[in-house]
């Protein structure tokens, strides 16, 4: 219990320390791509350093949830963290404290929360912010469902560990239709959720086409140091969910030792890293969508994930 | 025998990915994205039939990978990239009849249909392969005649049919897969000529009128209306 407790703890302290780093990988790796050195892999570290060691400025206009916001958006993340597996391939303590919809629930109030507080400002580009996020949020909301209900069609539940067991155990649903399709329709999910390129530009710096960053906009010091490290842990948990849980759940630890959980975390950085390699082709070949368009982006992933569904519910699934 | 379930798993994979492609094709606005689409699509059935064919020992899928991928992958392409300029598999907004998202919950519809369909047939097969291709392959049969349909332009509207053959080739392998290869290559050569024929129709068209609308070709006047 104690033990399981700690790893609990390791997975957690795992998500914290390389959080920063995946988003400072991607970012060089873009640059590269684009035949430009880029920024060293470890920026981020240092961007979140200065943050904290910068004086908090906030508006008399605002009430408390502008306060409490990024304290959310930096804890939500966490609990995410100590329900899906990011290093053992067994179930920890608080496992079955929540399952995948549990997960989905956190990172909603996160989201929640960001959006209240880009209103509560005041400020002309965070209402608009905000409401670009809830339009892509409410047409991923949909994609998010079927995958669920895909999901616990094909391995009868949604506790993430179990899910990853059915895909391990059996060659043959790994590959069935269904599986191929689910993994497609969570990919284009977590492009939108992670405000990626055919959806938003994680780069940009041009309020107007900004959707995801222009929430942050008016935080300071330590409030804008933790919605930015709340957002890189968000997406490096959303990966964990995708490639433990659904795409390649090998390279986890098996033994209930520290250093067989220890020994697993190069194994899954070496996924992330690919992982993020695919990410950087799929965003350097595509071209930001217009913002009517994004509905038809996610039309096609929920169109995907239905499909999916229906394919798993047939025999051919 | 673990080839054999080795190549119904990777069977099941080009089936899921097959879907997908038909799904883009449906989704797409550029002639080019059609065109690309298309290509994938036909290159992932040469991947499947080659894979079975590998599986089950049949040489008839050998070949029938063969004709697919010289034909469909390379021959189809090459003709329709030669006869008509690359200005117009750029151009984008193909004007359709229904609008996209319409389209791909119509192409949804058309998936659902078809397991439904199938599912009695498949339950008794007693076979993984059928139990895959045949949903999968007749969707792709439906979704290719739908964008048959609902396409304007020219190519697009060649390229559903070729997508509806497809489809029933995909069925095919896995209900008949000792289909005589001389039926194979007539179909083959017979899509090629397809292909260079619509294709030559098309450019003339072009030419003549500066448009491959199939919607506005259908108006009969005096003058010549004014062509976008």
């Amino acid at each position: 219990m104690i033990q399981t407790g700690s790893y609990n703890l390791l997975q957690v302290l795992f998500v914290l320390v390389f959080a920063p780093l995946y988003a400072g990988v991607l970012a060089r790796l873009k640059e590269m791509i684009q035949s430009k050195r880029g920024p060293s892999i470890f920026q981020p570290y240092r961007d979140i350093f200065k943050l904290f060691h910068k004086d908090e400025r906030v508006s008399d206009h605002t009430t408390w949830i502008f306060r409490i916001t990024p304290y959310l958006v930096f804890v939500t993340p966490i609990f995410v963290t100590i329900l899906i597996p990011v290093l053992t391939d067994y179930p920890l303590v608080f496992a079955f404290m929540g399952d995948m919809l549990a997960g989905g629930f956190f990172l909603g109030i996160a989201g929640f929360f960001a959006a209240l507080a880009a209103v509560d400002t005041g400020n002309p580009y965070g209402p608009m912010g905000a409401s670009r996020t809830r339009m892509v949020g409410f047409l991923a909301e949909p994609v998010f469902m079927i995958v669920f209900f895909t999901v616990s069609f094909v391995a009868q539940s949604t506790i993430p560990y179990i899910v990853q067991h059915r895909w391990v155990a059996n060659v043959a649903a790994f590959f069935s239709p269904a599986h191929i399709l689910l993994l497609i329709a969570f990919l284009m999910l977590i492009l939108a959720e992670g405000g990626r390129i055919p959806v938003d530009n994680p780069s940009g710096h041009f309020e107007l086409a900004m959707i995801d960053e222009s929430k942050g906009l008016e935080y300071s010091g330590r409030g804008a140091a933790l919605m930015k490290w709340g957002g890189q842990m968000k997406f490096l948990v959303l990966t964990c969910i995708f490639l433990n849980v659904l795409v390649a759940p090998w390279g986890l630890a098996h033994g209930a030792n520290v250093s067989a959980v220890l020994a697993s975390v190069p194994e899954i950085l070496l996924k992330v890293l690919v992982f993020a390699m695919v990410l950087v082709a799929i965003e350097t070949s595509l071209a930001k969508l217009r913002l009517f368009r994004i509905s038809e982006f996610l039309g096609a992933a929920f169109i995907t994930s239905v499909a999916a569904m229906v394919t798993s519910i047939f025999p051919g699934g | 025998m673990v080839s054999n379930s080795v190549a119904e798993a990777l069977n099941a994979l080009c089936a899921g990915l097959i879907l997908i492609s038909a799904f883009g094709m449906v989704a797409t606005r550029q002639v080019q994205g059609v065109l690309r689409f298309f290509i994938v699509q036909s290159s992932l059935l040469a991947v499947s039939s080659a894979v079975l064919g590998f599986g089950r020992n049949s040489l008839h899928l050998w070949a029938l990978a063969a004709i697919t991928a010289a034909a469909k992958v390379v021959a189809i392409p090459w003709v329709l990239r030669r006869l008509l300029p690359g200005d117009y598999y750029e151009r984008r907004e193909i004007a359709q009849a229904v609008n996209i998202p319409a389209s791909l919950l119509l192409a949804l519809l058309l998936t659902v249909f078809s397991e439904f369909l199938v599912a009695p047939i498949a339950t008794a097969a007693n076979d993984t392969v059928i139990r895959v291709n045949l949903p999968i392959g007749l969707a792709g049969v439906l979704i290719g005649a739908y964008s048959l349909m609902a396409r304007r332009e020219a190519i697009p509207q060649l390229i559903g049919i070729l997508a509806m053959e497809n489809g029933a080739f995909f069925a095919g392998i896995a209900m008949a897969p000792e289909l005589p290869i001389i039926a194979e290559l007539a179909v083959a050569m017979d899509v090629v000529l397809i292909a260079v024929v619509v294709g030559l129709l098309t450019r003339t068209i072009r030419k003549t009128l500066g448009t491959t609308e199939a919607a506005s070709l259908s108006e009969l006047k005096e003058e010549p209306p004014v062509w976008r």
